[in-house]
């Protein structure tokens, strides 16, 4: 067998034998299903609570046809009647209420704007004052339209809604929901790719770190190049990284269908509020929009995307993985990797924070562009970018930077982490870095 | 004679710091050549120039007459100053990959290891993880791990280091019966003793540059200073004394014999013969111990390193 594979071998056998690592490769899905769980049983709880207000209309006006006019709501208006406020308060604190609505008597409907108060125990959440505010400017409004003569149903009959088809040139059908897709698509793909950095370049660094405290590098460098230990070291960390990803899936899917399941939790109570006045906005929409999102995944560019995934992924991942492994040649324990860290972790968040931020924004802008060919960023940015459909010549442009950087850096890498595995009890400065290049 | 490992005119620098500067050396082929020379004085650098693991600036190495290539590596077995194992691998397991890495297959490198694992009473460590051995112990596995490829050159950096006297004195054997087989050894050290007992050529490096190498007897003959070691039962102490101090130089000192005599180191003049020293000390008195002063490594190493 060669040096290389031999290399790898041990690597990977010993970091898949290694207790910490069996134990979170198994534990790690366990906790984040008992989080989700966590959180969905807490929003259930969350849904079966109801808000009981009592309404105080000293007007008269408003509050006549107040009642529960939202059934599907979890906030209950009740009107109270012939009480002073003093006693009304008193009243809702002592029947723990949620609160109480105070509408005074006004001259005109336009003084209602800023006289009406709500009192509660605590200070009210926003989702429960904007259901306030929206319930009364409604009602509101009907009495000045009723007041001009106009009437409300009139209006509401009026009403059109809009929703302009997107489509491109060439005549491909796409929607707003397409956008959300792509988001998805690629925001998953950039953050798995710095997920990945992150816990495994750190994995390499910390085996650096091991041989040169054991000592026994000099023995192993003895029979191998430094470059094929490095190269080794890197490759063989790497597949056990995607076999823990990997055992991680399969994990997760299981738990999340079988637990679910058992405990009877409904997922879909995990949607957030918007989510479900989306759904619920229009029911025959729906079929609409499943057709939809199917278009759009057969629009996406999905080979282009699969080959794009695996080819940006490994430039990036072994691009910043040889710093990683310079990184802990050059040093003698973890805890003066500190230094080191900040100019590696820098350019990866920006990364993250590029591909969330502006490439939602506009996927093709230049700030997006410009981040997609700087080779320490692009990886993710340039990933989170393809689903919006990128020229191909900008990939391999982009592609080309990456594996040139890649090159130059292990090479970089190499030289710093020949010299460094032997250097002990030296704390590396960059000068120093930058002297054991020339040697 | 046959030489084994020429180095040739190797200098390397780190920076504006010269390590070594134009050293040469050559080892005779089965013997134990002892690299010799204070801290820092460049012989690690010259011991991992040897093993590829540094490149020379300038200067070549050959083995066998050859230069170096990487396929070298199967031929040389290295153990490092700075030594030591994975903790948490097994033993046996650890051994095997490291064979493995001198480029023997799996099938030789497990006989080969059965073989030394036996000799040295090791076999039933084979499940062990380093971390529970001792330190000794470790260096054991070291030894093994080094020698088991046969090489032909053996490079030895400290080797008795952590070693109780014991083992040392097994590892000792060890490296003999080694050189024996055939192997050449090179072995670096500060314990000059050891050097005494195993080495039969030295070079001695000081600050970057070889000040002096050869066959340790030649050297020790270039180094003897006519003196001899003397024990003189008189006729008359004060008088024999008298007589000596005209004639020849003196220095009391003091060994172990079983009677209470005269002992003192000689010093022969030049052109004076051990004869004529024999003939003037029997002429005092009995002669009991009559032995030429023979310079130590330790002595030649300190006397040379502070004239340079």
């Amino acid at each position: 067998m060669n040096h290389l594979s031999l290399i790898i071998k041990r690597e990977y056998l010993n970091k898949i034998r290694n207790k910490s690592f069996i134990i979170m490769t198994f534990l790690s899905p366990l906790i984040m299903v008992g989080l989700f769980s966590l959180i969905a049983y807490l929003s259930q709880l969350n849904e079966d609570k109801s808000y009981h207000i009592a309404v105080l209309d000293e007007s008269g006006l408003v509050a006549s046809d107040f009642l529960n006019e939202k059934e599907s709501t979890k906030i209950i208006f009740e009107t109270l009647a012939d009480v002073s406020l003093e006693n009304a308060k008193k009243l809702v604190q002592e029947s723990k209420k949620y609160g109480l609505i105070y509408i005074p008597k006004v001259a005109s409907i336009d003084d209602f704007s800023n006289n009406i108060v709500f009192y509660s125990e605590e200070s009210p959440s926003i989702v429960v004052m904007d259901h306030i505010e929206g319930t009364l400017e409604d009602k509101i409004n009907n009495l000045k339209l009723k007041q001009a003569g106009i009437d409300p149903e009139k209006i509401a009959s009026l009403k059109i809604d809009v929703a302009p088809k997107i489509e491109t040139f060439s005549g491909e059908e796409t929607s707003k929901l397409g956008a959300g897709l792509k988001l998805i698509f690629g925001g998953a793909a950039g953050y798995l790719l710095f997920m990945f950095i992150i816990i495994y370049g750190n994995m390499i660094m910390r085996s650096v770190i091991e041989e040169k405290t054991s000592r026994i590098i000099e023995v192993i460098i003895s029979s191998v190049k430094p470059m094929k230990l490095m190269l080794g070291k890197i490759i063989g960390t790497s597949l056990a990284g995607i076999t823990q990803f990997a055992t991680w899936i399969i994990l997760l899917l299981i738990l999340g269908v079988v637990v679910p399941a058992i405990l009877g939790i409904d997922t879909s109570n995990l949607q957030s509020p918007q989510q479900e006045m989306m759904t619920q906005a229009s029911g025959q929409d729906i079929q609409e929009i499943v057709r939809l999102a199917l278009v759009e995944l057969n629009n996406l560019p999905v080979t282009n995307l699969i080959i794009m995934f695996i080819l940006f992924f490994v430039g990036g991942y072994l691009l910043y993985s040889s710093l990683y492994a310079a990184i802990g040649a050059a040093v003698d324990s973890e805890t003066d990797t500190q230094q080191f860290m900040l100019p590696i972790l820098l350019p990866l968040i920006v990364g993250i924070y590029v591909g969330f931020f502006t490439v939602i924004e506009d996927p093709h802008g230049t700030v997006a562009q410009v981040f997609s060919f700087i080779p320490f960023t692009s990886p993710v940015v340039m990933l989170m970018r393809i689903p919006f459909g990128v020229p191909i010549w900008q990939q391999v442009l982009s592609l080309l930077i990456l594996f040139i950087t890649f090159i130059a850096t292990v090479w970089f890498a190499a030289k710093i982490y020949r010299v460094g595995i032997l250097m002990y009890g030296k704390k590396p400065s960059y000068r120093e870095l930058i002297k054991w290049l020339k040697y | 004679m046959n030489k084994l490992l020429v180095v040739e005119s190797v200098s390397k620098s780190y920076g504006d710091y010269k390590a070594l500067n134009n050293v040469s050396i050559e080892v005779p082929k089965g013997s134990v050549f002892g690299l010799l020379g204070p801290n820092g004085a460049g012989k690690t650098t010259l011991i991992r120039i040897i093993n590829q693991i540094t490149m020379p600036d300038s200067g070549q190495v050959l083995l066998d007459g050859l230069p170096l290539a990487p396929s070298d590596i199967q031929h040389i077995g290295y153990l490092p100053e700075e030594r030591g194992l994975y903790k948490s691998m097994k033993v046996g397991e650890q051994a095997m990959y490291l064979a493995q890495l001198k480029g023997l297959s799996k099938k030789e490198a497990k006989t080969q290891l059965k073989y030394w694992f036996e000799r040295l009473e090791i076999g039933d460590w084979w499940n062990k993880k380093i971390q529970e051995l001792s330190k000794g112990m470790a260096q054991k596995i070291q030894f093994v791990v080094t020698v088991l490829h046969r090489p032909k050159l053996l490079i030895f950096d400290e080797p008795f280091s952590g070693f109780d006297p014991i083992n040392a004195n097994l590892i000792k054997d060890e490296i003999l019966h080694l050189r024996d087989q055939g192997a050449t050894v090179i072995f670096s050290t500060h314990r000059m003793e050891s050097v005494e007992e195993l080495c039969d050529h030295i070079a001695l490096i000081n600050k970057s540059n070889k000040i002096l190498d050869g066959n340790l007897l030649d050297i020790k003959r270039n180094y003897k200073s006519n003196a001899y070691k003397v024990a003189l039962i008189a006729k008359d102490h004060q008088q024999a004394i008298k007589q000596l101090t005209e004639k020849f130089t003196l220095k009391p000192t003091k060994f172990n014999t079983l009677n209470n005599e005269l002992q003192y180191i000689i010093q022969l003049p030049e052109k004076s013969s051990t004869k004529d020293l024999l003939v003037f000390l029997t002429s005092l008195g009995e002669v009991t111990h009559f032995e030429e002063v023979i310079p130590s490594v330790s002595e030649i190493f300190i006397q040379t390193v502070q004239k340079n």
